[in-house]
């Protein structure tokens, strides 16, 4: 694993933001490529643990952002990965502001919404699959993927229940492989 | 004096921007936007439900996430730059203390065996929430071979084959407007 300068997190965070259409979890595969595989800041597995800690917090579940800043640099790549990730896409949106007066009537619109569902939806589909395959290193957590879909797919079951099952299910696997 | 069908409320102070995010940023879990629906249109007041949905459209469009988006949007609506600032900051500050925290209780316990196996357990649950997220993106695109065309090209070339987004996003993007941009009932 390389440590990153200050400058490289803001770069990297500040471009990551302006390419997050859809929303965070469609940016997650694209995160997981870049910074665990092409850049090697953290390990596929710290940045999977990470995410998921990410999605047991309150708040927007892009709050992984912050935290990998601080699991590469500390106190200074948190702040600096805040201020990266959420400035350019919210200056974006104040420029944008006045021209969707215009826009948001044009067929144009509803065309480019349309497109951009199946693209978002491929999207999460690729963060899903980089988290399963960083997470599930044997046949015992391929299993609590699976009953943590099901689960959540059939039943009306909290999120926060299934992840905190998951933790549980985990520490049991400690004497299961022992 | 005639009645008007929203009862007229007070435009809210920047603090009320700051503390009205900052409940939305704590409640925000597994999906923040039904509850911004219900505090910022019924309870509150802020928006109309045409306002609102009308934001929502622009935020969902730009990139970022979507309720840090809405908070600038309808921060900026009240009191412009300021008004964005005192949302956004409200929104985000509970959440980045307490995930901070939580990054110093990963950094410090990740190698301990019992603590690993269970961020591994919440991982691979993490992994189940996100694929079963995904069936439900891509449910309106069950019986729309274009739609779903667009999606599996994404999948094999991000999700399989890990190519860099940029600049695959602006080509996957103009393809999916050639395939599903046309005029459709």
């Amino acid at each position: 694993m390389t440590s990153p300068g200050l400058i490289d997190i803001a770069e990297n965070f500040a471009e990551l933001s302006l390419l997050a259409f859809g929303g965070g979890n469609a940016l997650l595969p694209e995160l997981h490529a870049r910074l665990s595989e092409r850049l090697h800041w953290l390990s596929s597995t710290d940045f999977a643990a990470l995410f998921a800690l990410a999605q047991a917090a309150p708040g927007p579940n892009i709050m992984v952002v912050p935290l990998i800043g601080k699991h590469v640099a500390g106190l200074g790549g948190f702040i600096v990965a805040l201020v990266a990730f959420f400035l350019p896409s919210s200056v974006l949106l104040l420029l944008s502001m006045t021209i969707w007066e215009r826009f948001r009537d044009s067929p144009w619109s509803a065309r480019l919404r349309r497109a951009l569902l199946p693209v978002t939806a491929g999207l999460v589909a690729s963060g899903a699959m980089s988290i399963v395959v960083s997470a599930d290193r044997n046949l015992f957590y391929v299993a609590i993927t699976a009953l943590s879909f099901v689960t959540i797919r059939f039943s009306r079951l909290h999120p926060l229940a299934v992840l905190a099952a998951g933790g549980v299910l985990g520490i049991a696997g400690l004497w299961w492989s022992a | 004096m005639t009645s008007d069908l929203q009862p007229a409320r007070p435009a809210p102070s920047r603090l009320d921007l700051f503390l009205g995010f900052g409940k939305l940023g704590l409640m925000g879990f597994g999906g923040v936007l039904p509850f911004a629906r219900r505090e910022l249109v019924e309870t509150r007041g802020w928006l109309s439900a045409a306002e609102f949905a009308d934001l929502l459209g622009l935020c969902q469009f730009l990139p970022g996430g979507n309720i840090a988006n809405l908070s600038i949007a309808v921060g900026y609506r009240f009191y412009g730059i300021s008004g964005a600032a005192s949302a956004i900051c409200g929104l985000l500050l509970a959440p980045a203390i307490i995930v901070f925290m939580i990054g110093e209780v990963y950094d410090r316990f990740r190698d301990l065996p019992v603590t690993r196996h269970m961020f591994a357990g919440i991982a691979a649950g993490a992994g189940g929430l996100l694929l079963a997220l995904a069936f439900k993106i891509a449910e309106p695109l069950r019986k729309d071979l274009r739609g779903l065309l667009v999606l599996a090209l994404v999948f094999g070339t991000i999700g399989v084959l890990h190519w860099p987004l940029l600049p695959l996003l602006f080509i996957l993007l103009a393809v999916s407007l050639v395939l599903n941009g046309g005029t459709r009932r």
